[in-house]
């Protein structure tokens, strides 16, 4: 690693960042930012969220201009004023949810704003065979008349590189590209840049899975708090170092001790199918104190396995009891008065009402215990929040909006928002997505807590370290299917991971 | 409670003084801004003219948004769970119609009590029928509404084949007219007694606050093991009662029913609740922010017509009043 300014004094034709800084009001959101990308490389920009990696993104693809610092782009100043300009220039951005047009076809997408004209009218013609040679050049065999709602994700995002590339984009930025991607995908998508990087294009790589940098990068630029703390020239550095160098201290203990698992049953699950087939014949049990981790590829049906437990979505056969009474899963509430209760996936759609206080979203769903007699008094708001609050140590007061909150704080607010019923299943979906790594041991810490609290507790994770660091039992999922049970003792990256793809 | 809760973040100041400002503060809660604007109006109305501000203008005022104003309750719950109601000129229209016909002489002659539980079921069963378009076949409201806007509005001119009824006994006509203790007339006092009512419920209810949830994030609430379409469907039923209450009022006042009656209504309502601080994607307003919002809709009609500006002028400014009212909020909301 080198802080040294020295690196900026290589001449090519590629890209340099220098001095760049952005202030928000009185908030410093990037602080004398400098880095080059050369010709035909790879540079992954890592950080913890609000680092500044998107600042950063968003002023050289032309969304935000800089207060300060300069821009050298194949050999001229480059300052883009819009993303229009920056296209122009040969830059382009993929963002993390892809900006097309659902109803219009894949051509249509492709040539957006600039469609090929003929005598007046649109070259359809043209514009399907020229968007399917794009799309045949980055591997992909999909109709250009297809309506790109009816494309998986990651053929969404093929389109939207395929656009990029019609445009004679030679810098691509890749925000979070992996992010809804199952690894054959993103296999898929590597050998992609791959390919392009070989034809002289540069990417700049923003992702918050370490694993996959050592893979696809060439170099690293780490951030911490709008600045840069670190430049390696390799990309194949320790995870912990890099972790270390996000969160500016060292990770000493990621994952709590796990306690001992009782020995009283607490939830069955008995061939539980979907109507839709997302997951079939899917059986096993929880005892008290244990901890229970779901893994799959993205797709393996997890979400809506734990969702269907929750009374969220219908089932078409199969039972679930809790502590030995059966379950009617013919909704949320009945779940959560059998005791189970579901940390959803999707924290700001599912989770919160981000309208709301932090009180307000932990009364909801707890009206009979706030409010006894139907009467919901502020005081009583206010006491339960401020009990959850203490609880979980989340840092605001019951009456401050929810919005204020960081993602982790967010987060434990709704665990808070069930421990005081108490219930007898705890479900977390993806409870550290989109959670800083350092924050993240905090809801680690909390889930062991709930499972030393004598909880049955299922945490379904696409974090595979996750999954393994905080469970006593792996359940693998693929295609819907159960593929094996795996002990903590017999749990390993290796293990679970040939049972996922099989 | 709210004081509590205000005080708390109040760091210095007098104890009983901070407590008293925080409760004048949590009970007109995001209802501020038109608060303001209505203060402003009363203010320029009367300095502008002599007859603003007596007392028999004033009651004037109240008389001429009773309407108006219990419309608006019912379509302040069907907002505030992320709704919306356009609907409840044409319901009003049938429940009157109705109550004619069940009990004028001229027609099923069965009794003013009759005619009155009568209309009310239609109207709430309007209200369940566009819930449930909701809920069940999962229409977009603004879909299932404009629907049962049209049916409704069939069915209020098929009942007498588009005639009006004119005459109702005294004692009925008299709820609008005659002012006990000097200034309440039955019916505003059934506006009143209504918007505290709801204004209860919404604030302290389980209930009430579920519906704040729902229009918050509907699936939140729903996963939160909150009965969302249930509840949904209810209000809908409820804002169907209380448009079909708001024609038999209408009826009172006029002293007939006609089939045409309160077209255009439900923008009127729309608008007072929205002027009122709600926000059209739920989960904002309260029953506070509406009767401002209704008295705000009352107060520059009655002061535009003092002042003698023409109609046509009074709907253009109503007009600026509602897009200055959103835009004022919108912005204040972006500043926070």
């Amino acid at each position: 690693m080198s802080l040294d300014p020295s690196h900026t004094q290589t001449p090519h034709l590629g890209l340099f960042v220098s001095g760049l800084c952005k202030s928000y009001g009185p908030v410093q959101v990037l602080a004398d930012a400098s880095f080059e990308v050369r010709p035909g490389e790879v540079v992954a920009l890592l950080g913890e969220n609000g680092a500044g990696k998107s600042t950063v993104s968003n002023i050289i693809a032309g969304s935000t201009k800089p207060d300060a610092g300069s821009i050298t782009w194949r050999g001229k100043p480059y300052s883009p004023a819009s993303p229009a300009e920056a296209i122009d220039a040969g830059v382009g951005m993929i963002h993390q949810e892809l900006k097309l047009l659902p109803d219009l076809s894949v051509a249509e997408n492709v040539y957006v704003g600039r469609l090929l004209m003929r005598g007046g009218r649109i070259d359809r013609a043209a514009m399907n065979a020229q968007a399917s040679a794009q799309l045949r050049r980055l591997g992909l065999d999909v109709s250009p008349e297809r309506k790109v709602r009816t494309l998986r994700i990651a053929a969404q995002q093929q389109v939207e590189i395929a656009k990029a590339l019609t445009l004679n984009a030679e810098l691509l930025i890749f925000d979070e590209p992996t992010a809804a991607l199952g690894s054959e995908e993103t296999e898929l998508l590597f050998k992609q840049i791959r390919k392009l990087k070989a034809e002289g294009m540069s990417f700049i790589y923003i992702s918050h899975r370490l694993d996959e940098i050592a893979e696809i990068a060439d170099r690293v630029v780490v951030m911490r708090d709008g600045r840069i703390v670190a430049r390696h020239e390799r990309a194949d550095i320790p995870v912990r170092t890099v972790v270390e160098q996000m969160v500016g201290r060292s990770v000493e203990r990621m994952f709590p001790p796990l306690s001992e698992p009782g020995s009283e049953t607490l939830l069955e699950v008995e061939n539980l199918s979907s109507p839709e087939r997302s997951f079939q014949n899917v059986s096993f049990s929880v005892r008290t104190g244990e901890i229970l981790g779901i893994a799959g590829l993205i797709g393996a049906g997890r979400t809506e396995l734990v969702r269907a437990i929750a009374g969220a979505d219908p089932i078409s056969s199969g039972s679930v009891r809790v502590a030995g009474k059966p379950v009617h899963l013919n909704g949320p509430a009945a779940a959560i008065k059998a005791g189970v209760v579901l940390v959803p996936e999707d924290r700001k759609a599912q989770g919160v009402v981000l309208d709301q206080t932090i009180g307000e979203n932990l009364a909801i769903g707890n009206f009979d215990h706030v409010a006894p007699n139907g009467w919901v008094f502020p005081r009583a708001v206010q006491k339960f929040a401020e009990a959850g609050i203490g609880r979980l140590g989340v840092k605001g007061r019951p009456n401050q909006a929810i919005s204020k909150l960081s993602g982790g704080n967010q987060q434990k607010v709704i665990i808070a928002k069930w421990i005081s019923r108490p219930p007898k299943v705890f479900i977390l979906d993806e409870p550290t997505r989109g959670i800083d790594v350092g924050a993240r041991a905090a809801i680690y810490d909390v889930i062991a807590d709930l499972a030393r609290s004598g909880m049955a507790v299922v945490v379904v994770s696409s974090d595979l370290e996750e999954v393994l660091g905080l469970s006593h039992r792996v359940l693998v999922l693929s295609r819907g299917r159960q593929r094996g049970i795996l002990d903590r003792s017999e749990a390993s990256n290796v293990a679970v991971m040939e049972l996922a793809t099989s | 409670m709210a004081v509590s809760n205000g005080a708390s973040e109040l760091k210095a100041g007098p104890n009983a003084q901070a407590a008293a400002g925080a409760k004048l503060s949590a009970l007109f809660a995001g209802t501020m801004g038109p608060l303001i604007g209505l203060v402003l109006l009363c203010l320029a109305l009367s300095l502008t003219t002599d007859t603003f501000l007596t007392v028999r203008n004033i009651l004037n005022v109240l008389d001429q948004v009773t309407v108006l104003g219990i419309m608006a309750i019912g379509m302040t719950l069907v907002i505030l769970i992320g709704g919306i109601d356009l609907s409840v000129g044409s319901v009003l229209a049938l429940a009157a119609m109705v109550m004619g016909f069940v009990a004028h002489p001229d027609y099923l002659n069965l009794g003013m009590p009759a005619g009155i539980v009568t209309a009310l079921v239609v109207a709430g069963l309007c209200g369940l029928v566009s819930g449930l378009l909701v809920t069940v076949t999962k229409l977009p409201p603004f879909i299932a509404t404009l629907a049962m806007m049209s049916v409704a509005r069939g069915l209020a001119n098929m009942i007498t084949d588009g005639s009006q009824i004119i005459g109702f006994p005294d004692w009925f006509t008299s709820l609008s007219i005659i002012r006990h203790f000097g200034f309440l007339s039955v019916t505003v006092g059934l506006m009143i007694v209504l918007a505290i009512i709801f204004a209860i419920f919404l604030n302290y209810r389980a209930t009430g606050r579920s519906l704040y949830a729902i229009g918050g994030s509907a699936e939140v609430a729903r996963l939160s093991g909150i009965p969302v379409k249930s509840l949904t469907n209810w209000v809908y039923a409820i804002c169907g009662v209380l448009a079909g209450l708001a024609g038999i009022v209408l009826a009172a006042r006029l002293d007939s029913v006609q089939p045409s009656s309160g077209f255009g209504y439900e923008l009127d309502t729309i608008a007072a609740v929205v002027i009122g601080g709600a926000s059209l994607s739920g989960g904002v307003g309260s029953i506070g922010g509406t009767a401002i919002g209704v008295l705000i809709i009352g107060v520059l009609r009655n002061g535009l017509n003092l002042l003698g500006v023409s109609p046509f002028i009074q709907q253009v400014v109503i007009g600026v009043v509602i897009a200055l009212a959103v835009a004022t909020d919108t912005w204040r909301r972006r500043t926070q």
